[in-house]
């Protein structure tokens, strides 16, 4: 079985055929060509570019970030910048409103991207290997169109949607079902819900890819074996695609935790700071409040669930590079 | 005997069909669910009275196109976007194409944790860093320059591009390379007259991704552009759109379109290359 389950979604990918020793192998026996170990870190010159822009424009502001998150910079002017060590952090703690936006970003999160897109996503993969062609082609084409549109425009639209004017009460109506002011009552939920507009494609696409990997024998076999639908997807279908389901959470996660355009163009974290999450948060302090240190140790905490999610991630695709 | 087979699998037939029903149904919902948003753009760009709502114009104009296409509103932001996003589109995949050559060719002690620390920052949430970005920005006068975002954007995007661009290279045999080195040809030439020649659908997926990437994005010119004449697409229309007390929809609707049409079409073009795999981000070449 595990066997199986390997090669099953152990490549959920397959893009360009890997040959991870070969080239390598290859490349270290082929510089007997006069150069001579003389050229040996020449090679390696054509990183260079690469390298100092990453140092540059990368690893210089997460340095410059340590540094402000720990002193008490102000946007009017540099000269007021002192160490204060971890005032900042403890500002932070007790701050209502920095818990309300922790909050509001575990909630944002979790409705759109571990409930919404994921399970949306696996939901549209699964029916469209059992719907018939013309249906999957159209529904491919509007999720993914939804996906590619830019940020901002999908934010207009989805602002149009939920306003009080808007076409989801115009919909709700018709059905004679109440309807409410959603961008009033319920922003966070209404964020979420753009949120998993615009997410959901890249779940289909990843568990599309990885629902094909499965082979039709097992799913035969546990057919005749007498399994229904539940627990065929239960206990055979998503331990398969465990991986993907893994990744797919951890992309997801990460690039919903870093959403702000969104929020911003729907509702500038409003009304109040009921749709505040933490990128909100921290660009309301660092610029409109010009409290740029404080804002700065509210990215540091972000940056740190970032990484620590990636470091997870690397870990868990177990690359070999 | 042959009866009964026959009625099984003619049951099994109601079966699949009544499977497959059932699907369509419920993903004509989901469209439609999906479809509502978009229809709204679509249909308020034709209409002069269009509102929040989506309802077929009663007389569909081209006026709200006529309306938006005017230097303020369209041309200028619409060449800033191709200027910036052009420019850093190119750097990033002159840049990763350079550094994927040793990474997929060689090996040495560095390649697996410069690999890792790549895939790493992948990862890493970019609207963190932007805080700290500005600042360092205000300190070396690069704020509201149109070349120190595109650095800014490019170097953003570095990462994956270099990563996707050695899992492509790694795909190109090194027959015909061993060739070129013998007869004595330098590793800049046997890079842009062999490799890159041989990965060019490749090459054209990491550039018109990263572009795609680029041409929607939002906070790095929101933050670091500030001069109205120097403002790409994606945040003109959110000035302009955003900040005017009664927006006119249907312009709106006209100048979404027409911001949007690009990526979609450059989508359209790469999308049989993108498939699940590629959409994790490449990363996942597990």
């Amino acid at each position: 079985m595990s066997a199986v389950t390997g090669t099953a979604d152990g490549a959920p990918v397959g893009e360009p055929p890997l040959a991870p020793a070969g080239g390598g192998a290859k490349g270290t026996e082929r510089d007997g060509r006069g150069a001579g170990r003389g050229a040996r870190p020449l090679r390696w010159l054509p990183l260079a570019p690469a390298t100092v822009l990453l140092l540059l424009f990368l690893a210089g502001p997460i340095g410059y970030c340590v540094w402000i998150a720990f002193t008490n910079t102000q946007l009017t002017g540099s000269s007021t910048s002192d160490f204060v060590g971890l005032d900042n952090f403890r500002r932070a703690f007790s701050d209502d409103n920095f818990r309300n936006a922790v909050w509001l970003t575990l909630v944002f999160t979790f409705v759109s991207s571990i409930v919404g897109q994921n399970t949306i996503g696996l939901a549209l993969a699964g029916l469209m290997r059992a719907a018939s062609r013309p249906v999957r082609t159209v529904t491919g084409a509007v999720v993914i169109a939804a996906w590619v549109l830019p940020e901002i425009v999908a934010a207009f639209l989805l602002y149009a949607f939920f306003r009080r004017e808007g076409t989801l009460n115009a919909v709700l109506d018709w059905l004679h079902l109440p309807s409410q002011n959603w961008l009033f009552t319920l922003p966070i939920l209404a964020v979420s819900f753009a949120n998993v507009w615009r997410g959901t494609a890249f779940s289909m696409l990843i568990y599309s890819a990885a629902l094909s990997e499965i082979p039709k024998e097992i799913t035969e076999a546990a057919e005749v074996d007498g399994a229904n639908g539940v627990r065929r997807l239960w206990h055979i279908t998503l331990p398969m695609i465990r991986r993907s389901i893994g990744t797919n959470l951890m992309l997801n996660t990460l690039s919903t935790l870093s959403v702000f355009g969104l929020i911003w163009a729907m509702t500038r974290g409003g009304p109040g700071t009921r749709s505040q999450t933490l990128p909100v948060f921290m660009y309301d302090q660092a610029f409109l409040k010009s409290l740029i240190g404080y804002g700065t140790a509210v990215a540091l905490l972000l940056l740190i669930v970032g990484a620590l999610f990636s470091v997870v991630y690397v870990r868990l695709l177990k690359v070999e590079v | 005997m042959r009866g009964g087979t026959k009625a099984v699998a003619r049951a099994g037939m109601k079966r699949a069909t009544r499977v497959r029903l059932a699907s369509d149904a419920a993903l004509a919902v989901v469209t439609a669910a999906f479809l509502l948003p978009l229809l709204w753009l679509l249909l308020s760009s034709v209409d002069a009275e269009a509102d929040l709502r989506v309802r077929l114009p009663s007389s569909p104009t081209t006026e709200n196109f006529q309306a938006v296409l005017t230097d303020e509103i369209t041309f200028t932001p619409m060449l800033n976007s191709l200027l910036l996003c052009g420019s850093a589109t190119l750097l990033t995949v002159t840049c990763a194409a350079l550094a994927a050559y040793p990474l997929s060719r060689y090996r040495s002690r560095f390649s697996r944790p410069y690999l890792l620390t790549i895939l790493f920052t992948t990862c890493l949430p970019i609207t963190a860093i932007m805080v700290p970005v500005y600042g360092l920005f205000v300190q070396v006068n690069l704020v509201d320059t149109m070349y120190g975002t595109a650095l800014f954007l490019a170097t953003s995007q570095l990462p994956f591009s270099i990563w996707l661009m050695k899992n492509f290279m790694d795909g190109v045999p090194t027959v015909l390379e061993e060739a070129a080195w013998t007869d004595g040809a330098s590793m800049i030439q046997t890079l842009t007259r062999i490799v890159l020649p041989l990965m060019g659908p490749g090459m054209t997926v990491v550039m018109i991704y990263t572009f795609i990437q680029l041409w929607g994005n939002f906070f790095v010119p929101f933050m670091l552009l500030l001069s109205p004449d120097q403002l790409p697409a994606s945040v003109s229309i959110f000035t302009f759109f955003g900040n005017h007390g009664s927006v006119i929809y249907g312009q709106l609707a006209a100048f979404s379109i027409l911001y949007s049409t690009p990526v979609l079409l450059l989508y359209i073009l790469i999308s049989r290359r993108l498939g699940g795999g590629f959409a994790l981000g490449g990363a996942v070449k597990g």
